[in-house]
């Protein structure tokens, strides 16, 4: 046990501390100090039944997958194994597993009765010859066996990191077709992992920054449907939408959810001129929050709803403000060089991600709620659009290649900088939002 | 946006020349269309003062800006002067501006500096004279853009508010 828990602690503590604390943006490169990611292995689960068999091996792949995509774990090959684990109840051959240095081991057992799907699982730590927590079984139809995968891996990554899951979770995003002049866009959804790729729009009006209600089961975004943005609610599940109320000759845009989910602050363009307004859904009825002549966009919440961080150039540049939600003056919290926008408060409150322009590079980068210890994760000729996974430790982007041939692609990265990776969607992506972990 | 700039043009066209009493095939009475062979301008072609073609092409139909800027430089103001006039003999038309910026920015933002460029050219037609009740404004923010070298030459002409002329119904 106890060598286990020294990686786990080692990993944590570098991913929850950032390297150096200084007053200037630290840029983090990352190729320096790469966490040696823990060797697990994930035979293929035991299929109960002959019906099993597919989803047993399938669901062991995708444990694997989202346990490696994380950065912090690397699998060890099938072909290295000593002992196969050919029954979910037999004892676990430690021996073999720590000849071939998987200190953890994660094995399972499938069965299939109809349309139901159940499996079994278990978290093996195989230095301490010891199970690590209690076995698990989740059930569900067959055709959710990714997501009875996803809450394995959410298991074994929550046991032996420490932190929230985010695997069990849904990204949706702005489809991207055709050539930068004319583009055609439409919303989807996805598993966080770019599978089951949905469409929820047809791509007729240019629609923009969908964003999840806080049970993931409502989505905001602006659409040109009417020929002037204008925010509109649907439903996931029924896919159905309705335009919120607004105001002839205003256009409105960038909503989010209050952490209730019944409020949504929005932006609101009048005469030229940008506020930030909240509306309570049900009533339709809204109050303005900001009076400036400046901009005031891409407001986001607390996780308790009490303050409202968003982006405002009253200071000349676009740079980053919090305001209480009740009203008041806002403070401004960037201060580095740069120009500062689409702010997101991360679930955990601890932190805010953002977009950085600076020197003709675009930058995701986080800062404390303060604008301390500022950190930029990426860097590129166009990222942003931060969106945080669930557990607050991952952040997806929007990546825009340069030129002719440019192309929206979504990334995602870890909060220290680390694990930069390219998230695989059919066509062109751009603006992601991730969902809360799915119930 | 440029490619349906033009063909929402050509409609506006069509129709004009649909409903106009002297058009040369009438005026020439024969059948066979010889008739149009006369020398005088083609209602709807650009030399022809009163046109959408004309409106877009002699006029301006756009005016570029700064980077982050809505300010209207004095180029601007001299095409947004001819665009005034144009409109005040032309009460058959209504006009809807469209904010644009470039790719360096974020979208929110980005939609916001577009709503300030609409505005800044509506406001200005005001000034010389236009009625505002025919003038509305859209921004497309960095959604639109007619160039795409990501480059400034390309850049500077997406920061952009284009006029376009909308048939009035009620006039």
């Amino acid at each position: 046990m106890m060598r286990l828990l020294t990686s786990i602690f080692l990993g944590a503590a570098l991913m929850a501390v950032p390297a150096v604390a200084q007053n200037t943006p630290l840029r983090i490169e990352i190729t320096e100090g790469v966490i040696e990611p823990l060797p697990f292995a994930a035979p293929d689960f035991v299929p109960d039944t002959p019906a099993a068999a597919q989803y047993a091996t399938q669901i062991a792949r995708v444990v694997a997958a989202d346990l490696t995509g994380t950065g912090l774990f690397r699998e060890v090959p099938a072909n290295a194994y000593i002992s196969q684990v050919t029954s979910f109840d037999a004892p676990v051959q430690f021996a073999d597993w720590k000849a071939i240095n998987a200190q953890a081991l994660v094995t399972g057992g499938v069965s299939v009765s109809g349309n139901t799907l159940t499996v079994r699982f278990r978290i093996w730590d195989v230095f301490s010859d010891t199970e690590l927590g209690n076995g698990l079984q989740f059930t569900g139809t067959v055709d959710g066996w990714r997501r009875m995968a996803h809450k394995v891996a959410d298991q074994v990554y929550s046991r032996i990191t420490g932190e929230g899951g985010y695997f069990d979770s849904r990204v949706v995003f702005v489809s991207e077709s055709g050539p930068k002049d004319e583009r055609r866009k439409r919303l989807a959804i996805m598993d966080y992992d770019g599978a089951n790729v949905q469409y929820l729009t047809d791509s007729s009006a240019i629609v923009l920054a969908p964003r999840f209600s806080p049970a993931g089961d409502r989505v905001l975004y602006t659409s040109y449907e009417s020929g002037v943005p204008r925010i509109y609610v649907l439903d996931v599940g029924a896919v159905q939408r309705n335009v919120l109320p607004t105001q002839e000759g205003t256009m409105s845009f960038a909503p989010r959810f209050s952490p209730d989910g019944r409020s949504v602050v929005y932006s609101l363009a009048r005469g030229g001129n940008t506020d930030l307004y909240l509306m309570d859904i049900n009533s339709g009825q809204s109050r303005q929050l900001t009076n400036a002549p400046s901009i005031e966009t891409a407001p986001s919440f607390s996780p308790d709803g009490s303050q409202i961080v968003f982006e405002s150039d009253r200071s000349g540049t676009p740079q980053l403000y919090i305001m209480p939600t009740t009203g008041g003056e806002p403070r401004k919290i960037s201060s580095g060089k740069g120009r500062y926008g689409t702010p997101v408060w991360s679930p955990r409150g601890d932190l805010i991600a953002f977009t950085k322009q600076s020197q003709g590079r675009f930058h995701i980068g986080v800062m404390r709620t303060d604008g301390s210890e500022e950190r930029l994760l990426t860097a590129s000729f166009l990222d942003e659009g931060p969106t945080w996974a669930p557990n607050g430790r991952v952040i997806m982007f929007t990546r825009e290649s340069q030129g002719a041939e440019g192309r929206a692609t979504l990334y995602s990265v870890d909060i220290s900088g680390r694990n930069l990776r390219p998230v695989r969607t059919p066509d062109g992506a751009s603006d992601p939002a991730w969902s809360p972990l799915q119930k | 946006m440029k490619r349906s700039s033009k063909l929402a043009a050509l409609g506006l066209v069509l129709a004009v020349a649909a409903c106009t009493n002297n058009s040369p095939f009438a005026a020439g009475g024969g059948s066979g269309g010889a008739g149009g062979v006369d020398g005088s301008v083609l209602p709807g072609s650009p030399s022809d003062p009163r046109s959408p073609a004309y409106f877009q092409q002699a006029v301006g139909d756009r005016v570029l800006f700064q980077v982050d800027q809505s300010t209207l430089t004095d180029a601007a103001k001299a095409t947004l002067q001819g665009q005034a006039d144009w409109l005040m003999q032309n009460p058959d038309y209504n006009a809807r501006i469209e904010g644009h910026a470039d790719e360096q920015g974020t979208r929110e933002y980005n939609l916001a500096l577009g709503a300030r460029r609409a505005n800044a050219a509506r406001e200005y037609l005001i000034s010389r004279g236009v009625a505002g009740s025919r003038i509305t404004t859209v921004s497309y923010g960095k959604e639109r853009p007619i160039e795409i070298c990501s480059q400034e030459a390309c850049y500077a002409k997406n920061r952009r508010a284009v006029t376009v002329l909308v048939a009035n119904v009620t006039g």
